[in-house]
């Protein structure tokens, strides 16, 4: 525990930008993208997987970054909360969850929306079930949830997903 | 919309404005306490003890401060010679609470030590290396037994009781005497849990040496509270500490009580030489050792009844279980007065009421507040005499509620209930979830042998608390009433700037003060900006701001009003002066060049930059006579409150009565036993509504605290004091497959005591928990059972049908039936 530990280099891309890091094996991606790159917008709530505060998406797919090494993304392409907006024009998925009112103290909202944003790539017109399973890893103490559903179908609506 | 508040015109009170938090909150620029970075900043770990009690023999930090990168660690032993005890709210309190555990620790999870590093991860490291020798000492987890004093928590008290007093109003005795039926309920027990905020605590701090203050960026949610204390604790002056909070990802109550980490950090900081500490909780820190609910226990219940079902009587011991520091209270111990009858018509009732220490985590304001604990009391003895005496549940409570017409209803201890009118919200909830269509369901399920049952649940949001009630239980507590203060400024350019002393964690504090000061200037929201979080250093604070007990739309809007109002008049003054008319012919409204006010004979306008510029740098052309006008408007808004009496524990002790209606439909699986809601209504009365959308949103999120604590969300500690949910995946907060579709109605009984209408809301009164347990219960009354728990899972279910066959609901539940 108290020996030193080499650093080890990564290069991944994030939000469209290519960065190279010297880290601690020991980091977790979440610690990489709020410390390392202060993108705070990813949150953490729960450390053990449960609450997705810290979901990002991962070469497509969307992942847990506080269960994840920094190193373990080397070479990988993130998309956080910060990279969904476009010239400064909310995405159609933001949007959404605005318009229905769906999120309160805005602390889950990231990994909402990117889980959203995951479920909408794959999926145009996602079911009550198929909306509910997306983002079952994804609590929400503030909301009840009730629009969020909303939100997401709205986003659907919307012919969003890209 | 029933009203318009203060006779303006209304035009954005009342409307579903979208939030103005989103646009920072969805672009993930939101601003938390975490996302906040210092130069020369250091990390922060606790080191906590494994014990729930046990005396410290030793603690040696020895090779922890050896490790490269600590910069230093604190110890109990330490702080002790440094600070005073925290302020104790209870009589004559010995118990002495020090945000270390010094000689012996009380619970898992406490604080022994902690180490600072220049890193997170070394701090993490170093807190491993501090050796703690314990001596184990016998835990006392049921709040019964603690009462027995065989193992005492705080020996410097002697006993492990904190409070004890009755509360006794009306003819009890002779109710009794009276009484066509008497109803007795041996036991009765309320869940220990905690609405868990998704961000946990954070606290940044900075003990500065060289001007001796102490600078705080962190989330709680009741900061000029937390400043009380500290400065008591620290030795420190009240106004050489500085709060700032930005935004804060939830809290439902439970940040009031981070003030003891903010001791330790500030601490911590003039140990390391005044560099800024931040500790960020971990979950399983949050989960152990930051605050729970208060959990409660009803014994030797006694309802008394006339021939028609109607409550007479209640009698009652209630034993309030706090943990093992009291903190916040023993305030609960008296907030559940504020709704002593719930919704119900009874005049005579006595409550005996005591509160001990436990070996489990300090309670603290959990959503619903010592008063959901009472409701549900209420709503299970109405269900279980309903079900005892045949009276069907919605006949049962149109039987007993207050009636309409009765507003303002004085209530036995002195309370005041603005408005109401529960019958109305039971029709509305019955036709949204179609009751008679559901009865025909179950009378057929039933026939089948399923397990289906209806609830209902009616409950009350007490807002805008008179702190006078504290002196109910000290009668030396220096607090009364309540205020909340706000500032209305135009800026130098003419901006329109609001602060508000509040510090919202989601309830769109923002996007309403702007709503009512829209509509005071007649300008559109989106030309007023509202300061994000709280400040002590904005100066609109009072001893009571904060965000907590459901008040913002009353005591921060309100607040809000005033400053406006009086924004207003200064405004139109000045206005009359430059434009050299009456003061009775300036109107206010938008011109081509912004916000402006007019002339109404000469058509002549100023926008608000040419005011602002006159008071601010053009003030040569102000005569004396106005040198008054500042168009920096501050006002404390206070609440028309009277100290309660002490001696008979009477008075009015809050000012607005919002109310939850909940109707669920339940089915307990046969074979997994797991209850299944089917089908839920939530109707909801806050008088007149500031944001529909808000409003509705508050309601879902208390709704889905409520099912959660009801079926999913259990404090549970083993039998040596060990908790057993200490993370999320034990805790299992409700997520998206398990939050049921919630139907939602609402009516509006305007409040006569709030200038708007409007009642502070927000809580919910737990509705939920009350509403499962009653449909629970007619699920599976006819198998002989009495739900006695605020907490039903599928293996508490289980074990109750098993039961049945020792006739549960009888060794329970005894009924006295008389000849009338």
């Amino acid at each position: 525990m108290t020996k030193t530990i080499e650093n080890i280099p990564i290069k991944l891309n994030v939000n469209g930008k290519t960065y190279v890091r010297n880290i601690e094996p020991r980091m977790l991606l979440v610690e990489f993208l709020r410390e390392e790159l202060d993108l705070t917008g990813t949150h953490v709530g729960c450390d053990t997987t449960y609450c997705g505060a810290c979901t990002v998406l991962m070469n497509g797919a969307a992942v847990k970054s506080c269960t994840m090494f920094a190193v373990q993304a080397d070479g990988a392409e993130i998309l956080t909360v910060e990279g969904l907006e476009k010239d400064g024009q909310l995405h159609p998925i933001q949007k959404a969850f605005g318009d229905a009112y769906g999120l309160q103290c805005g602390y889950c909202t990231p990994g909402l929306l990117i889980s959203t944003y995951e479920l909408l790539l794959h999926n145009k017109q996602p079911s009550d079930q198929e909306m509910r399973k997306a983002i079952a890893g994804n609590t929400c103490r503030c909301t009840g949830y009730q629009n969020i559903f909303k939100a997401i179908q709205l986003a659907a609506q919307n012919r969003t997903g890209t | 919309m029933a009203t318009k508040p203060g006779g303006e015109e209304g035009k954005w009170v009342g409307k579903a404005l979208p939030r103005k938090e989103e646009n920072r909150l969805l672009r993930g620029r939101g601003r938390f306490a975490d996302d906040i970075k210092l130069r020369d900043m250091v990390y922060l770990r606790f080191v906590r003890s494994p014990y729930a009690h046990a005396r410290i023999i030793s603690v040696d930090t020895s090779a922890a401060e050896a490790l490269p990168g600590v910069i230093c660690t604190l110890t109990g032993k330490e702080i002790v010679p440094q600070t005073q005890p925290f302020i104790e709210i209870g009589p004559d309190s010995k118990v002495r609470d020090y945000p270390f555990a010094v000689s012996k620790v009380r619970y898992q999870g406490e604080p022994v030590a902690a180490v600072v590093a220049e890193s997170a991860s070394i701090a993490d490291d170093a807190a491993e290396l501090v050796q703690v020798e314990y001596e184990a000492l016998d835990p006392v987890l049921d709040a019964e037994q603690a009462l027995q004093d065989k193992s005492i928590l705080h020996e410097e008290a002697g006993t492990n009781k904190i409070w004890n007093g009755v509360f006794e109003y009306g003819e009890v005795e002779k109710a009794f005497q009276d009484a066509a039926s008497v109803v007795r309920i041996d036991r009765l027990h309320f869940h220990r849990f905690s609405s868990t905020p998704l961000e946990n605590n954070v606290v940044i701090g900075e003990w500065n040496l060289k001007d001796d203050h102490i600078y705080y960026s962190c989330n709680n949610s009741f900061p000029s509270f937390a400043i009380q204390f500290l400065s008591a604790h620290l030795n420190v002056h009240i106004d050489r500490i500085r709060v700032q909070t930005s935004d804060i990802g939830g809290s439902f109550g439970i940040k009031i009580t981070n003030y003891p980490q903010m001791a330790v950090v500030a601490l911590a900081s003039k140990k390391a030489g005044g560099r800024p500490v931040k500790w960020v909780e971990t979950r399983s820190e949050h989960m152990t050792s930051s605050a729970h609910g208060n959990e409660r226990t009803f014994r030797d219940t006694r309802v008394a009844l006339d021939k028609n079902g109607v409550i007479t009587a209640i009698a009652s011991r209630h034993i309030d279980d706090c943990g093992a520091y009291p903190r916040y209270e023993p305030l609960g111990c008296v907030i559940w007065s504020q709704v002593f009858p719930g919704v119900y018509r009874f005049k005579n009732a006595r409550i005996d009421f005591t509160q001990t220490v436990t070996n489990k985590c300090p309670v603290g304001p959990n959503r619903g507040y010592s008063r959901m604990q009472h409701l549900w009391f209420l709503e299970r003895v109405m269900d279980i005499c309903a079900h005892q005496l045949g009276i069907p549940a919605d006949e049962m409570r149109m039987r007993n509620y207050i009636r309409p017409e009765e507003f303002p209803y004085t209530t036995p201890n002195g309370c005041v209930y603005d408005s109401g009118n529960y019958p109305k919200m039971l029709e509305v909830a019955k036709q949204l979830i179609g009751w008679e269509e559901w009865k025909k369901k179950q009378a057929e399920a039933r026939k089948q042998g399923r397990l289906m049952g209806m609830g209902i649940g009616t409950t009350l949001d007490s807002g805008t608390n008179n702190f006078g009630q504290s002196q109910i239980v000290n009668p030396g507590a220096p607090f009364s009433g309540n205020s909340q203060g706000a500032n209305c400024k135009l800026d130098i350019y003419g901006e329109v700037v609001v602060a508000v002393g509040s510090c919202p964690q989601g309830q769109g504090h923002e996007t309403t003060a702007a709503q009512v000061v829209a509509d005071v200037l007649n300008i559109s929201p989106d030309l007023i900006t509202v300061r994000t979080g709280f400040d002590t250093e904005r100066n609109v604070h009072t001893g009571f701001s904060g965000t907590y007990a459901s008040q913002f739309a009353v005591s921060g809007l309100s607040a809000v009003h005033g400053a406006a109002q009086k924004l207003k008049a200064e405004m139109r003054r000045l206005a009359a002066f430059v434009l050299e008319t009456g003061e009775d012919d300036i109107e206010f409204g938008m011109g081509a060049q912004g916000p402006e006010l007019r002339a109404k004979k000469t058509g002549k306008s100023i926008n608000y930059w040419g005011l602002a510029n006159i008071v601010n740098v053009n003030s040569a052309v102000l005569p004396a006579e106005m040198y008054d006008i500042t168009l920096n408007c501050r006002y404390i808004w206070r609440a028309p409150f009277k100290v309660p009496d002490k001696q008979r524990k009477y008075g009015n002790l809050t000012l607005t009565y919002a109310s939850q209606l909940h109707i669920a439909v339940v089915e307990v699986d046969r074979e997994t036993f797991i209850p299944a809601i089917l089908d839920y209504v939530a109707v909801d009365d806050c008088g007149t509504v500031i944001n529909p959308a808000i409003v509705e949103g508050q309601v879902y999120g208390a709704t889905a605290h409520g099912i959660g604590a009801a079926l999913l969300e259990n404090c549970a500690y083993d039998a040596v004091g060990n908790m057993l949910t200490s993370t999320f995946s034990d805790y299992t907060p409700i997520t998206s497959l398990n939050m049921p579709k919630i139907k939602y109605g609402h009516i509006q009984t305007p409040s006569p005591h709030s200038y708007s209408g409007a009642k502070g809301m927000g809580e919910g009164g737990a509705a939920p928990i009350h509403t499962i347990s009653a449909a629970l219960q007619d699920a599976l009354f006819s198998n002989g059972i009495i739900i006695e728990d605020s907490f039903n899972n599928a293996d508490s279910l289980f074990r109750a049908l098993a039961e049945k066959e020792i006739c549960q609901a009888e060794k329970l539940v005894k009924v006295e039936r008389r000849a009338s």
